[in-house]
């Protein structure tokens, strides 16, 4: 096999123009902007301290890092933006919830070099109307994508943090 | 006796007492004040204390970190270099993790016509270290240092072999993104073929031991000294192409092609190989996918009678809920007179696997494997396997397997049936 006639392909391959698998899909801001009709609330702060600290950790199965989580919350309806490392580098992912069940789940910035197939409508769209089982699980199933199991893993785990939060803001 | 106190006095007290009370009420209103201020410093100090932790920068003044990307994420984790990269010299940044897998074997063997020897064996199968570093947005380095069957050993007996383990590099490469959705990559790489061969730190899969498919027909874990890319394109594709040194088989082992890897040590490189795969992952719980190899001369010119060799692969992976189905076809084509002397100019292999993860914590298994790399030879050269066990994870990184497994074998070859039990983990 000679080298020449393989480099012709593989330059070629090269320079296919990207379709943007890594990078910022959508900015936070404009999530929020979204997620509120255009005017947000002045964010709030939750602490994870005690037994929901235990609880995300639990959660995440790692501690967090965080002493602080922030959200954005009017009536019924939260917005939260959480990151979790899917193998190397954190995912930013926006979550809305609007009475104890996810309404819209996005992958906002992606930066792992595999894994981006979870920022796809047809797998954020399994998310929708999912809320909390015993046990702080999804009360569905998520099918995973084969090859970008940890990102799908670091999807379900924030799914279920933002639910939980949420469970804890509104909880008496 | 009661004493009454006269009116007059009663109205001095009272004139008295009115300023005593007003000042009090006034101290109390500016102690209330006095703790209202102190409890916002307090709250202003912890939550700068929580702003310096969160950061990871002690020492560094509140405020003055650049704001970045993360403006508004709350991370539940650190970022790389907060969680696992530390700063390393005076550029960039490195990450170390690892897998391993403890087995314990407990096989009768039987329908031999060689005497009887069971398996029964604890062996430390394999140690892995993995380390990266990351000198720049785009361009890292990543490897993975192998130490199988626990120690390696002088045999002393001027052979120069070594008992019973094996040190190697796995994977050694420096990976370049051309654009956000390109990377380029050189070193010792992994051939993308199957499912086993890339991705096989043990909680990632069921049964102890890998399948044997992914063994003798796929030669895991197959690497090659190359360069190439990888990316993805449309709705969930992706694909790899690489150029790459290719196997070295030979007669004397009839052509198989397990016998035929290098381990990209002084590997020659008189008739490099190319690899190309697509996989297509456009809904959530499936995976399909191709892969084909060619090279031009699978015994690197050193057996007049070889020639070319052409690999092709299939696999899928179906997961709906907790059940899922995987499957891998993998058959070789090797030209020349002496490959179809020995029956080998075809070897071929499939397994399929259904499994169920009863709970998040625990799942079964079933496979069935068959293969021959002297397809044909004329007599019976299949073997095939039957396995049925399960996995349980305590932690999503860690597990403990268990499986039986019943083989049917070529008459007069071992046949080896029985249990094995596995622990592994990934970090």
């Amino acid at each position: 096999m000679k080298m020449k006639n393989l480099l012709f392909p593989l330059l070629l391959l090269g320079l296919v123009p990207p379709l943007a698998a890594k990078g910022v899909y959508e900015a936070p801001a404009a999530f929020l902007a979204d997620a509120f009709e255009g005017a947000p609330p002045t964010p709030a702060v939750i602490w994870l301290t005690g037994a929901k600290r235990k609880a995300v950790t639990q959660i995440l199965q790692h501690k967090p890092d965080r002493l602080r989580i922030r959200y954005w919350a009017r009536a019924g309806r939260s917005a939260w933006i959480l990151e979790e490392i899917g193998k190397e580098k954190p995912i930013t992912v926006g979550v809305v919830i609007d009475d104890g069940r996810i309404s819209r789940i996005r992958v906002l910035v992606f930066r792992e070099s595999r894994g981006d197939e979870v920022r796809h409508a047809f797998f954020t769209r399994q998310f929708e109307r999912a809320g909390l089982a015993p046990g702080n699980r999804l009360d569905r199933p998520i099918d995973g994508i084969s090859g970008a199991t940890l990102s799908v893993r670091a999807l379900t785990k924030l799914a279920r943090v933002a639910l939980y939060l949420d469970h804890q803001r509104t909880a008496p | 006796m009661k004493t009454r106190k006269p009116p007059i006095a009663l109205a001095l007290s009272l004139m008295l007492a009115s300023p005593l009370a007003a000042q009090a009420d006034t101290d109390l209103k500016a102690e209330v004040e006095r703790l209202k201020a102190q409890n916002r410093e307090i709250l202003e100090r912890l939550d700068a204390t929580a702003e310096l932790l969160e950061s990871g920068r002690a020492g560094q003044p509140v405020g003055t970190t650049e704001a970045g990307p993360h403006d508004h994420a709350m991370p539940t984790t650190g970022s790389m270099r907060q969680r696992t990269f530390g700063i390393h010299g005076r550029t960039g940044s490195t990450l170390i993790g690892g897998y391993g897998e403890m087995h314990y074997n407990n096989l009768e063997q039987k329908d031999s016509g060689s005497p009887k020897s069971d398996k029964k064996a604890m062996d430390f199968h394999r140690f892995i270290l993995f380390m990266g570093h990351e000198f720049s947005e785009r361009i890292r380095f990543w490897s993975e240092l192998e130490v199988e069957h626990a120690y390696l050993n002088d045999n002393n007996d001027g052979s120069g072999d070594t008992a019973p383990g094996e040190v190697s590099v796995e994977q050694a490469f420096l990976e370049f993104d051309l654009n956000d959705n390109t990377s380029a990559r050189a070193g010792i790489l992994l051939i993308p073929v199957g499912f086993i061969n890339e991705t096989h730190e043990p909680p990632t899969f069921y049964g102890v031991e890998r399948n044997n498919v992914a063994k003798n027909i796929i030669p895991t874990t197959w690497r090659e000294g190359g360069a190439g890319l990888t990316g993805r394109f449309g709705q969930g594709f992706s694909y790899d192409l690489l150029v790459h040194t290719g196997l070295k088989t030979s007669g004397s082992s009839n052509y198989a092609v397990r016998k035929g890897r290098t381990g990209v040590g002084a590997a020659p490189a008189d008739n490099l190989a190319v690899t190309a795969r697509l996989n297509w992952v456009g809904m959530p719980g499936l995976l399909v996918g191709g892969a084909v190899q060619r090279q031009t001369d699978i015994t690197q010119g050193t057996d007049a009678n070889a020639g070319a060799a052409t690999l092709l692969s299939g696999h899928f992976s179906w997961q709906t809920g907790p059940f899922q189905l995987l499957g891998v076809y993998a058959t070789w084509s090797l030209d020349g007179s002496g490959p179809a002397t020995a029956g080998a100019d075809r070897q071929t292999g499939w397994y399929v696997e259904p499994s169920w993860k009863v709970t998040p914590k625990f799942g079964v298994f079933a496979r069935y494997s068959t293969w021959d790399n002297q397809v044909n030879s004329g007599t019976d050269t299949a073997y095939s396997q039957r396995d049925i066990g399960f996995n349980y994870w305590p932690h999503e990184n860690v597990v403990l397997k268990f499986d039986y497994q019943d083989q049917s074998t070529p008459t007069g070859s071992a046949e080896y049936d029985g249990i094995n039990l596995g622990v592994g983990y990934m970090f």
